[in-house]
């Protein structure tokens, strides 16, 4: 059977070129980088140079690079780092309603702490308004933290924007990249964030390894104690060949993320104007057009998203949906539930994450065989019955 | 959270999907905790239950305990149709993953609704014989 991946942001398979690069790291340049013997600074050598290349990439300086284990890693450090190394100036933060739980539960961890968090709404389409950040400062306000382009529905947000006015009233602001890094121009000077998350599965490097940007001057408390590695800002052996890999996959993304830009937007276009033209009562979720360029998010009226999915896999189809039958806590997205759907709308949605090796004819058996799919669930659905007949 | 293959087996072929025309009973249920609906149909002789259908809006557990159920049903009494438990019916699939063990309670709430609608359509004198209550109007 064909197998199409369709959940590249979920994760993305780490590329042939990434792996062969860390491979030597395993078992024959495995010093430990903080040793001062040549094994040591073989490794050392290593890591410095892939620092070196991500900061070239996103216009930063080598310094301003702190390696992490992930995603997750890098937004709770930049949360809670910035939260506890600023309380004596404030204890209010400001994010939004779509962040990744990665964010989001670090704030409400801190709301239970006594710091007082404030939940920027968004548009129907996933946008937030920077004018309604800059109402939400007050003098209390140490962070603001908003997603760079929202995991679930792509949209991109007006950070460079939103950053202007942080620096302008002197909060510290983080984005969260992990969607945007490799994918869309990431570029710290001309976004003005000051903190950045970013992972490096989502780039076709290993899962284990992200990076946090900090850029020089602002405070933060480490997350993990320990060893001085990073310059005491995250203790820890390093992870050599995952760093290796991470600077490898953001090579790879300096050489390839223009032609791939192209490439994607034309597939991804292809794929919503395919499904809005051959399936009735669906409707793209996100910006049309401020949207990263491999996400296609859909709500598809009358069926439930779970069902799509596990229908779709039975074909080789893998891809994603929001609906709160597949989470564990039984609730819908509260990406979906932000930009107004109503439940059965956010139960009803399926996410296609394209990418690397993605191919039109891909595309197209999804095309051939989703409204099949569709149609077979509706014909069971007590709800499409009421509504269309 | 991994599905049974008896679970994936009703999922890819559920069994009496559809409406009865004329049923001697109906049971409509939405799920609170997820938001799943179900329809459940049923047709009765003589006291026993000869041909159940369903609809639903739901995830795969949804489709499959649906599915069970309506199998479960036929060809039993309303009085054996009662004792039928979420459990039985997860049971009958071969378990369901904790987090959808609630998609069993919806079909037991279906099939208690839809055997509730059918003794409230009709009267059952001391025989036990069902008697249709005469339509008015």
């Amino acid at each position: 059977m064909k197998k199409i991946y369709l959940d590249n942001a979920a994760t993305t398979p780490t590329d042939a070129r990434v792996l062969e690069a860390m491979l030597p790291f395993f078992s024959q340049m495995y010093g430990n980088p903080s040793s001062l013997h040549a094994f040591g600074q073989e490794a050392k050598h290593a890591i410095e140079e892939a620092r070196y290349i991500v900061a070239q990439f996103i216009g930063a300086k080598q310094e301003e690079i702190v390696f992490t284990s992930g995603g997750t890693e890098s937004n709770n450090t930049a949360i809670k780092g910035v939260a506890y190394a600023r309380r004596e100036k404030g204890n209010h933060i400001i994010t939004s309603k779509i962040e990744h739980h990665a964010v989001m539960e670090p704030c409400h961890f801190l709301e239970k702490q006594g710091f007082e968090v404030t939940y920027i709404p968004v548009d129907e389409f996933g946008l937030v308004d920077p004018a309604d950040v800059k109402k939400a400062i007050s003098g209390k306000t140490i962070l603001i933290s908003i997603i760079q382009a929202n995991n679930e529905i792509g949209t991109i947000e007006p950070i460079a924007e939103i950053g202007k006015i942080a620096r302008r009233e002197g909060v510290y602001f983080h984005t969260d990249a992990v969607q945007t890094l490799g994918h869309v121009p990431v570029n710290v000077s001309e976004l003005n964030v000051d903190i950045l998350s970013a992972s490096g599965h989502k780039l076709y490097g290993p899962k284990g390894v992200g990076i946090l940007y900090v850029r020089k001057g602002i405070r933060m408390l480490p997350f993990m104690h320990g060893g001085d590695q990073e310059q005491g800002r995250r203790a820890s052996t390093h992870n050599v060949p995952g760093i290796v890999g991470f600077g490898k996959a953001v090579e790879l993304a300096k050489d390839e993320m223009a032609n791939e830009i192209e490439q994607l937007t034309l597939l991804r276009d292809k794929m919503i104007k395919g499904i809005l033209d051959s399936i009735e009562y669906a409707r793209l979720n996100g910006h049309p057009q401020e949207r990263l360029p491999n996400n296609v998010n859909v709500s598809i009226s009358y069926v439930e998203g779970e069902s799509m999915l596990l229908n779709l896999d039975m074909e080789g189809i893998a891809c994603s949906t929001g609906s709160a039958c597949t989470s564990s806590s039984l609730e819908p997205s509260h990406v979906l539930a932000a930009i107004g759907l109503s439940h059965e709308l956010a139960h009803g949605s399926l996410r296609f994450t394209l990418g690397r090796l993605t191919s039109e004819e891909d595309i197209d058996y999804v095309l051939t065989r989703l409204p099949v799919i569709v149609r077979k669930l509706r014909a069971m659905s007590p709800l499409y019955k009421k509504e269309v007949k | 959270m991994e599905y049974s293959e008896k679970v994936m087996e009703h999922f890819r072929n559920p069994r009496n999907v559809g409406e009865i025309e004329n049923p001697d009973g109906v049971g409509r249920v939405g799920n609170p905790v997820c938001g799943d609906i179900m329809e459940l149909y049923i047709k009765v002789k003589d006291g026993v239950i000869t041909d159940a259908r369903f609809k639903t809006f739901g995830c795969g557990a949804a489709i499959a305990t649906s599915s069970m159920v309506t199998e479960l049903v036929k060809n039993k009494t309303i009085d054996d149709a009662l004792k039928i438990s979420n459990r039985a019916v997860a049971d009958a699939l071969g378990g369901l993953p904790p987090i959808k063990m609630h998609c069993s309670l919806l079909a037991e709430e279906a099939l208690k609704k839809a055997l509730d609608d059918y003794r409230g359509r009709t009267s059952i004198p001391a025989s036990g014989k069902p008697v249709r209550k005469l339509q008015m109007g």
